[in-house]
């Protein structure tokens, strides 16, 4: 009771504040409000784009935490080389080069594809590091047993180490999940139309930027919030002694 | 039960850990394997549970050799039950979990049986009431009961143990050997590596002294604890029974 009420006089005085300082920059709503479907189509392409990358980008993430332990070695240097150039590069330089250098000379014109591909691509190989680290995390004992009752490897992987290794990484692999959120709005820059380009476009017609943004920002707090709420619940969840 | 060795090599890196091992020992019940840390104790018993593969020489099993390639190993390994110091339960498995997976996965018994040849092993080693629980909410004899309990529910062809009671107080210590002995009436061929002199006396048909990467002495229990012949053999028993 005592938390629900300091942080509900925290948001009061914060927002009081605010209201002081910029109110005479937040009253150009009526200008604003007449883009509004503009601004729900950004945020509704922002969702799907994050969503598609989402599940895309675990698939990759997945297959190259697989394939950096293969004992198959053209595979296994394949999955590093991956890894360490895309954690490498800035987000922007993967947009940019992705979109102009790589899409456009292979003829494929179809932004927002391009886009939730380098997307994934550029989260699935953080997630290939959290999935491989929970693998590793899972101790030498646990693969002789497995071994000693006879299991296959695949069966391992299956029974005895994927249990284990989902506890482990949903914490962190929901974190980048978040970023993923927050990381699609580098998109704009292709001529998406998501969420941070439809604002941008509001402000360049209205000269409102303050109208233009804060919603901007309340929107992927909208997002983002819950999944680290959510991430925040499963850390305390699934620690268990081993 | 019979194990012969000839020319048993084991090296970990530059390490040479079995040194060309000629061995053989022929036992009704246990035979234990003792001797100092590092000596090879453990290595042995993981080439016996075909867990690691010797670098040279042959291992024969009641006269059948210890097959090479991983396939046949892993079915030598379905029909042997396999120990740890450590228990390597499952911990994000219940006990009656752990008992059950390689029943269903492994031997193909459908869920229903498994469940009910898992709940009757538990049952025989006290554990009904702790079936549900898992590994981190039972006490460490209880978890080495249950890996207990898991290498005996496929009706292994012997049992093999590495310092089972290594990780135990006292008390634990009496519980899961009161385990082992019941094992031993019940017919089940065990090897097992202790450092528990008193009860490889009483409890092994043969002992066998591991060190130096070589088994330097293996005898009848009785006959090795009184009248060892090595030296080094007597020097340890003298350190190790000293207090």
């Amino acid at each position: 009771m005592a938390k629900v009420l300091s942080g509900l006089l925290l948001l009061f005085a914060y927002s009081a504040l605010c209201w002081l300082a910029f109110s005479q920059s937040l009253k150009n709503w009526d200008q604003v409000w007449g883009y509004r479907v503009t601004f729900l189509n950004g945020w509704a392409t922002t969702i799907g784009i994050s969503a598609a990358a989402l599940v895309l980008s675990t698939i990759v993430g997945s297959l190259t935490a697989l394939a950096r332990r293969s004992s198959f070695l053209p595979l296994r240097y394949t999955a590093v080389a991956y890894v360490e150039t895309v954690r490498g590069l800035p987000l922007v330089v993967l947009v940019l080069f992705g979109f102009y250098g790589i899409a456009n000379a292979v003829g494929w014109n179809d932004r927002i594809s391009v886009g939730i591909v380098i997307l994934s691509l550029f989260s699935g190989a953080y997630i290939a590091e959290i999935i491989r680290a929970g693998i590793e995390s899972v101790g030498r004992s646990q693969w002789d047993s497995a071994r000693a009752i006879g299991l296959t490897n695949a069966q391992t992987y299956r029974f005895v180490i994927f249990p284990q290794v989902m506890r482990q990484i949903l914490p962190p692999v929901a974190g980048q999940f978040s970023s993923l959120i927050k990381d699609s709005s580098l998109l704009y820059i292709i001529g998406i139309p998501e969420l941070t380009f439809a604002a941008n476009q509001i402000n360049s017609a209205t000269y409102s930027t303050f109208e233009s943004f804060v919603p901007l920002g309340v929107c992927y707090l909208i997002l983002t919030l819950p999944v680290s709420l959510w991430t925040k619940y499963l850390e305390t969840k699934v620690r268990y002694e081993t | 039960m019979k194990i012969r060795l000839s020319g048993v090599t084991k090296k970990f890196g530059p390490q040479t850990v079995l040194n060309a091992v000629d061995f053989e020992a022929e036992f009704d019940h246990t035979l234990a394997l003792i001797g100092p840390s590092g000596g090879g104790k453990s290595t042995l018993l993981r080439l016996l549970a075909g867990l690691d593969a010797p670098d040279a020489g042959e291992i024969l099993v009641d006269g059948d050799p210890l097959p090479r390639n991983e396939e046949r190993l892993r079915v030598h390994r379905s029909h042997t039950g396999i120990v740890f110091q450590a228990y390597n339960l499952f911990p994000h498995l219940s006990a009656l979990g752990n008992v059950m997976l390689p029943l269903t996965e492994v031997h193909g018994l459908k869920a229903s049986t498994a469940r009910d040849r898992a709940m009757d092993v538990l049952n025989r080693f006290h554990l009904v009431e702790h079936a549900a629980k898992q590994p981190a909410q039972l006490s460490g004899g209880q978890r080495q009961r249950v890996a207990i309990a898991r290498a005996l529910a496929v009706d292994p062809a012997f049992l093999l143990l590495d310092e089972p009671t290594s990780a135990l107080d006292p008390e634990m210590t009496s519980e899961v050997l009161d385990v082992i002995v019941e094992l031993r009436e019940s017919g089940k061929p065990i090897i097992l590596v202790t450092h528990e002199m008193g009860f490889a006396r009483r409890s092994a048909d043969r002992v066998a002294f591991i060190a130096e990467g070589g088994v330097l002495e293996c005898a009848a229990a009785a006959e090795f604890f009184e009248s060892p012949r090595q030296p080094a053999v007597r020097q340890f028993l003298e350190r190790i029974l000293k207090y």
